[in-house]
């Protein structure tokens, strides 16, 4: 175990790397010069501070369109993913809200999304929401259906952050190509965990983040393909950068830290998804030995190697997070949101909300190690028993006594 | 969000975790909450001849504050009288725990338990008998 230096206190396991991740040294070491000696304008066109910045920042550019297979010209840089995805669907829908007015989406994508077109539908937008199946994914002919005269994009989410599946991407792309459709995807947790290729994926614009790929926070991008042309009306105006798209002075050390991220993804993703399944694998399997009762949220092969959502029957998410106090993981548990409600994700599912009530979502990554696996599977077996011994449900279920058979006053 | 000392010490040591006998006539059972808002809570207690709550267990599924508000009120209601039982506040307990707001729906329910659970007891008992321990 970690130890932080302010109080010596060890530090729990960081089991949690689809909240975030922490920078590589690499990326840190690339970013350093810019903060300093390398601190120049990148749009100071003047002088040699400026061209150094430029450099790199066009440097990283091309480092994030090569591990899609986009042109470093294709790439906006942002503050992250949830601008990139506010300018990818207000963009697109006010550029053209004169010819069309109909975006598609998923009720399982990401808060910045959803809210986004909850936005647009108070500006006049008409969306539709579409359903995931029981394994996350998109049902491809409720897309087709869902597609009209007046469909402008299309927006589906490459990998979920809570249950980590895939949706079919070229699937998807071939669907929205054949119809005229913008497709637009937000791959925060996509990008440098599994293969992404813009054009065989018939991607129009795709979001991507800083720091779920070890690179810092508080930086982005957003692809837009030029051939055939996507035009995005600017949600952020002033002196004209990013090609009118995204004014602002560019953050060179987090544009530089992005490109690192993405260099070093593309060359050791192979590698990494195939250590990460084998660990996530192992570690799943010594839970389930250990534990009766315990359900994987999500389809099972459709998802990234570093993600295992499951449910505790029984025993409540927040609960088990706080007996596991020695893991930093989260939960889908009503508890850990203000609003009190259990994820919309996992009720997406059509998970009951008892059962979204006891998920907890362990996120495995770059930097996880056996060791720690090992001692949070036993951790999870014996505290996961310990609650059980004192939830009523779990007394009531070992009884044969059916939950539902009883009249519970909801609250 | 950060849980007091108490909390954390009802929730890591969680005094009277069990079950008494729900047919004994001596005990009053109380089952609040429902699983699909994420806490439920199963009070129970045994009633002394005199009236006087001589035991008291616990069951809760439910977050840290839920299993803490419910461990806490079974040291609370031993050795009271069901009035004064009856008498215990959800402030009492959310301020005892130094609950965040966010949590006094785990105070309240705990109220909600002991009331069920001398609801429960005293059904048992028949009501023009009040007072006397009906065998």
């Amino acid at each position: 175990m970690n130890h932080s230096p302010a109080n010596d206190q060890p530090r729990p396991i960081y089991l949690d790397y689809q909240a975030t991740t922490p920078c590589d040294p690499r990326v840190v070491q690339a970013m350093l010069p810019y903060f300093t000696e390398k601190f120049g304008n990148p749009h100071s066109r003047n002088h040699m501070y400026g061209w150094e910045a430029e450099e790199a920042v066009e440097k990283a550019r091309g480092q994030i369109g090569a591990i899609i297979g986009a042109s470093d010209k294709e790439i906006v840089f942002t503050s992250g993913a949830t601008e990139s995805n506010n300018l990818a669907i207000k963009g697109v829908a006010q550029f053209y809200k004169g010819k069309k007015n109909h975006i598609v989406t998923v009720v399982t994508e990401h808060k910045c999304v959803l809210d986004t077109c909850r936005h647009l539908e108070l500006e006049g937008f008409e969306i539709t929401y579409l359903p995931v199946k029981q394994d996350g994914l998109v049902d491809l002919d409720q897309l087709k259906a869902a597609l009209k005269d007046t469909t402008v994009l299309v927006s589906v989410m490459a990998v979920n952050n809570e249950i980590g599946v895939i949706q079919p991407m070229a699937e998807i792309g071939a669907i929205c190509r054949s119809k005229g459709v913008f497709f637009h995807t937000d791959c925060a947790q996509a990008v440098g965990k599994i293969p992404l290729d813009v054009d065989a994926m018939n991607i129009d614009l795709m979001s991507i983040s800083g720091h779920k790929i070890y690179g810092p926070k508080g930086v982005g991008a957003l692809y837009v393909r030029r051939k055939p042309r996507v035009r995005v009306l600017a949600q952020i105006n002033g002196g004209g950068q990013e090609r009118g798209m995204r004014s602002g002075t560019l953050a060179t050390p987090l544009c530089v830290g992005l490109g690192e991220a993405c260099e070093i993804a593309k060359a050791e993703m192979a590698d990494e998804a195939k250590r990460l399944t084998v660990m996530r694998d192992r570690f799943h399997k010594r839970v389930t030995d250990g534990l009766p009762e315990v359900f994987l949220n999500g389809h099972a092969q459709h998802r990234v190697p570093g993600n295992l959502n499951l449910s505790f029957a029984f025993v409540e998410g927040e609960g088990l997070m706080m007996a596991v106090k020695e893991l930093a993981v989260s939960s889908g548990s009503a508890c850990t949101s203000a609003s009190l409600e259990p994820s919309y994700v996992l009720r997406a599912l059509g998970l009951e909300a008892e059962m979204a009530h006891t998920s907890l979502r362990i996120g495995i990554g770059r930097f996880t190690t056996e060791a720690e696996l090992e001692f949070a599977a036993d951790l999870l077996i014996e505290r996961v028993t310990k609650l059980r011994s004192f939830s009523p449900l779990w007394e009531m279920a070992q009884q044969g006594i059916d939950i539902k058979s009883i009249q519970w006053a909801e609250h | 969000m950060s849980y007091s000392d108490k909390v954390i010490d009802h929730f890591e040591n969680p005094r009277n975790v069990g079950s008494l006998n729900k047919d004994d006539t001596h005990v009053g059972t109380g089952l609040v909450g429902a699983p699909a808002c994420g806490d439920v809570m199963r009070l129970q207690i045994q009633v002394s001849p005199e009236g006087i709550i001589e035991d008291a267990k616990f069951k809760t599924f439910g977050c840290g504050s839920a299993i803490a508000s419910s461990s806490l009120v079974t040291e609370w209601v031993k050795g009271k009288t069901l009035d004064e039982a009856a008498a215990i506040k959800n402030t009492h307990i959310a301020e005892h725990l130094a609950l965040p707001p966010v949590k006094i729906h785990c105070s309240v329910l705990a109220e909600d338990a002991i009331k069920a659970a001398i609801s429960d007891y005293k059904t048992k008992h028949n009501p023009s008998k009040d007072g006397e321990a009906a065998e």
